[in-house]
């Protein structure tokens, strides 16, 4: 029996014995549709329950099939093209809100539960995770999670790995292991939430999360101004960083037909607000102050496709004080051949997206990468045209590769999970 | 162990960096959880990253196993020695290496002292935001640790919030950079696992640090209700209010009388005192305290004070801060727990322990983060009287096992250690640990770096069974495979 047909009896085998646990209505052959950056899986399996999901990944790695956990695969282009891809593991049925203990401000979440979903239901009480994810609606906890997205509300409320305070994972072996819990304040074992967060799926499925949660904020003002320069826009950045305002969010979005604007945005009582936003009135410098609330959607909006061929889309994380350089930078590098629009939050993490030929695409998004790293920033390639000779989506992570790939080995030893997606190729 | 080892380790850190006689040793022998102490084999005192990481290659290499310890003010025996091994001081690593305003950045080494960071950047108006009530005394790199806590963290997150970076030396002696600078590094957040390990997964010997710009305003307020149960209804209003305080702070009748007694801070005497920090534009803050001070009113409180001043503001946390070491005033000893429960529960959990309390026949003081559902129930006996101090322990483990049946934890900021590691396997199931230890193992596999802390029973490493060579754990039964 040759390879290939010894692989698609175990694929039979497995289907099968998967039937038998998750019922065959919820086992479908994959389609061009769930195709991962180009890479075809045979099957898609939908379990009902955590501890089905489990069994389901338990006997995936047994067979020796390549699983790809799926939420609601907004972001399954991030991360480098898979080695292999045999079944995509849907989280969509593990979709409740389990409970919203409000007092304590806290939200116990499956993971397939859609960010638009979960603050539907936090909202009954004024509450929020304070997380601006992109594509809401569809974007799941477990798959936020995983690809660690957050906006322009980190620099007040933090980050996911500064939200979640518990995780439930499946691991390859079949383990269902919890970490964390909760209560906001537990320093009890290692803090495996926070390894989970950004792991993009590599390590174990993300089954259930805990997070704590913030009031909704009575009212919110934004002020907005536009510079000639990005340099200026930057001062007044790092002017409203460090004076004594409490903003929620700052950013600089700018790009090849769009001179630079600073966004600043403000929660809190009204009485609080009225003096925040004159005061920082009077730090713009610029023209054109205005207070149009619908700049905070920018950071999606550079995902906006129009049919463009070419396009190219990277996060990228400098020091907040270098962000006018980098923009500087892409400015540069984009000459006249790229059309490129970017955001940049004040705590240094920016999107950019870049339209033009593949060669010149490629060739920029690595002389941008190369001028980051060398100051010790990053940049993640989350789009890049399928035509060029893909450059790796992560960059460089040094000398913590050699316990990274020591970590996924001792969760998923056969390479199960997401397989090649990672850094280094974990 | 043998004198070629000490000489190699003399030669490293200096004649001065390395102790070997038994009357300094006892030094070291226990952290600030005095009731455990194991004598270590020697100490190394290394003043750079290079020498942790050559006196770490001579332990890895002669399997001995090494205990990193900060200032020593760890409350769960986190730096407590292991028999046969060295401990590793990072006292004489204290030197803040750069600050950057710009970016809010600060470098330090990882002796450097929690409230010295604070202290270099005030002058510019920042801050460094965790502050564990020994901040006057612990260093950086046992935050790290422990990922400390403090009063603020109800609002400004823990230490693991402020960690940007870290450098460390694993446990072979080879250096990792985890995090940087910037933010998002690629790959795993193994500085989000590295925080709170208690010393098992390497040893820290460089930190960046977020500062933090002081709030405009800062108001503390100081409520005294006839009960904790009030007091507590004032707490969970407040919060479902929409408000998210600096700091919640309450304590009982007896942490009251006793922080009276120590440093008389002035409080009144009642049956639980309420100290409500608001920080943050001057105008949100005045609006929010005066809906504080009117929820205090409807839930009973007979008092209200504002600290006016500087001087009254740190007078009323003098009292809060103090109040650990305030015991000695009132009980010749007294067991500090650090149990976590979700802030409604609150009026149960204080029920129980009311009913434990009496049925011991020991009193309890109770200082709480209430704003976060973090207990310090404080045991109060006489270590003389027969029976009373194995009573203490008893009724201590049961406060912890109220606070896991309530959905909590059995510690919110002091640590596992050598302490709890027992209380782990009722709070946490078999798998859970496990998983937890195969991080130990993928950063450890030796398990050099402070072994025997934090897990209850401690997993062999063994990666392909064909390898399989049995530990000297392992026959010994003290430890078995997964």
């Amino acid at each position: 029996m040759d390879a290939s047909a010894s692989q698609a009896n175990l694929t039979s085998t497995f289907e099968s014995d998967v039937r038998e646990i998750v019922t065959a209505q919820h086992v479908r052959t994959a389609t061009a549709g769930d195709a991962v950056r180009g890479v075809q899986p045979r099957l898609v399996v939908e379990p009902g329950t955590e501890q089905d999901l489990a069994k389901v990944l338990k006997l995936a790695n047994d067979a020796g099939l390549a699983v790809i956990p799926r939420g609601g695969g907004t972001k399954l282009e991030w991360g480098n093209r898979p080695r292999r891809a045999d079944v995509i593991l849907s989280m969509a049925r593990l979709d409740r809100v389990i409970e919203h203990a409000w007092a304590d401000l806290t939200v116990n979440v499956e993971a397939g539960c859609s960010i638009g979903k979960l603050q539907e239901a936090l909202a009954k009480h004024r509450q929020r995770l304070a997380l601006d994810a992109l594509w809401p609606e569809r974007a799941t906890v477990g798959g936020v999670l995983s690809a660690n997205d957050s906006g322009a509300l980190r620099l007040r409320f933090g980050s996911l790995r500064d939200l979640v305070i518990g995780v439930t994972l499946a691991l390859p072996d079949g383990t269902v292991a919890s970490s964390g819990g909760r209560v906001v304040k537990n320093v009890a074992g290692y803090d495996l939430p926070k390894l989970a967060t950004g792991a993009l799926g590599t390590l174990g499925v993300i089954t259930r999360a805990f997070f704590r949660l913030h009031p909704l904020p009575r009212e919110r003002r934004t002020v907005s101004c536009k510079f000639a320069e990005v340099a200026e826009a930057q001062r007044v950045m790092l002017a409203i960083q460090d004076s004594r305002l409490a903003h929620s969010g700052l950013q600089i979005c700018c790009g090849t037909e769009m001179p630079p604007r600073v966004d600043v945005l403000f929660e809190g009582t009204e009485a609080g607000l009225a003096a925040q936003v004159e005061q920082v009135k009077g730090m713009m410098s610029g023209e054109t102050i205005s207070e149009d609330g619908d700049v905070w959607n920018a950071r999606q909006e550079i995902f906006s496709t129009r049919g463009e061929a070419d396009l190219a889309i990277a996060k990228f994380a400098t020091l907040p004080a270098q962000l006018a350089e980098s923009i500087e930078a892409i400015v540069r590098l984009a000459g006249a051949n790229v059309r490129w629009s970017a955001t940049a939050q004040a705590t240094g993490i920016g999107w950019m997206r870049m339209e033009g030929a593949e060669a010149a695409l490629g060739e920029m998004m690595k002389a941008i990468r190369a001028g980051l790293e060398s100051n010790g920033g990053s940049l993640v390639i989350v789009r890049q045209p399928v035509g060029i000779a893909g450059i790796e989506s992560w960059g460089s992570v040094a000398d913590a590769l050699a316990v990274m790939k020591a970590v996924k080995r001792q969760f998923d030893p056969r390479g199960t999970l997401n397989a090649g997606r990672f850094v280094g190729g974990i | 162990m043998e004198s070629r080892i000490f000489d190699e380790l003399r030669e490293i850190a200096g004649p001065r960096g390395l102790i070997t006689s038994r009357e300094e040793l006892h030094t070291y022998e226990c952290d600030g959880l005095t009731n455990f102490r194991v004598l270590p084999r020697a100490v190394l005192l290394p003043n750079s990253s290079e020498q942790v990481q050559r006196i770490v290659r001579v332990c890895h290499r002669e399997k001995i196993p090494f205990v990193a310890r900060g200032s020593g003010t760890g409350l769960s025996g986190g730096a407590l020695p292991v028999e046969n091994g060295v401990v590793i001081s990072l006292t004489r690593m204290n030197k803040i290496l750069e600050i950057d305003f710009t970016n809010a950045r600060a470098v330090v080494e990882p002796g450097v002292i929690n409230l010295d960071v604070t202290a270099r950047v005030a002058g510019q108006g920042y801050f460094y935001a965790p502050d564990p009530s020994s901040q006057s005394v612990c260093s950086i790199g046992g935050n790290v640790a422990e990922n400390s806590g403090g009063a603020h963290c109800l609002k400004y997150g823990f230490t693991t919030t402020h960690v940007l970076g870290l450098e460390v030396v694993l446990a072979d002696g080879s250096l990792a950079h985890l995090g940087g600078k910037t933010l998002d590094a690629p790959g795993y957040d193994l500085m989000g696992v590295f925080v709170g390990s208690e010393g098992t997964l390497g040893i820290a010997t460089k930190i960046i640090l977020r500062i933090v710009k002081r709030p405009e305003c800062v108001q503390t307020l100081l409520a005294a209700f006839p009960s904790t149960n009030e007091a507590g209804a004032a707490v969970s209003d407040t919060i479902a209010a929409g408000m998210l305080p600096a700091a919640i702070e309450m304590m009982d009748n007896l942490a009251i009388q006793a922080a009276e007694a120590a440093v008389h801070a002035n409080y009144p005497n009642c049956g639980a005192l309420l100290l409500v920090e608001l920080d943050g534009p001057m105008a949100e803050v005045a609006a929010l305290m005066a809906h504080v001070d009117e929820i205090c009113r409807k839930n009973g409180a007979w008092e209200i004070r504002v600290a006016q001043s500087e001087e009254e503001r740190a007078l009323v946390w003098k009292g809060r801060k103090a109040a650990f070491a305030a015991m000695g005033r009132i009980s010749p000893n007294y067991i500090v727990q650090d149990g976590v429960i979700p802030r409604t529960e609150l009026p149960n959990v204080m029920r129980e322990i009311g009913r434990l309390s009496r049925e011991a026949g020991l009193r309890v003081a109770n200082v709480f983060h209430a704003g976060d559902g973090n207990l310090h129930p404080l045991v109060l006996y006489d270590r003389r009287i027969a029976g009373q101090e194995e009573t203490a322990e008893g009724l201590s483990s049961k406060i912890l096992e109220l606070c896991i049946a309530a959905g909590g934890s059995i510690t919110g900021e002091h640590g596992v250690g050598e302490d709890k590691k027992k209380m782990m396997s009722k709070m946490y199931s078999e798998p859970d640990l496990e998983t937890m230890q195969r991080v130990r193992c993928a950063f450890d596999p030796l398990q050099l770096s402070n072994p025997s802390k934090v897990f209850p029973r401690p997993r062999l490493c063994g990666e392909k069974a064909g390898e399989y060579v049995a530990h000297p754990l392992e026959t010994a039964g003290i430890a078995e495979r997964y």
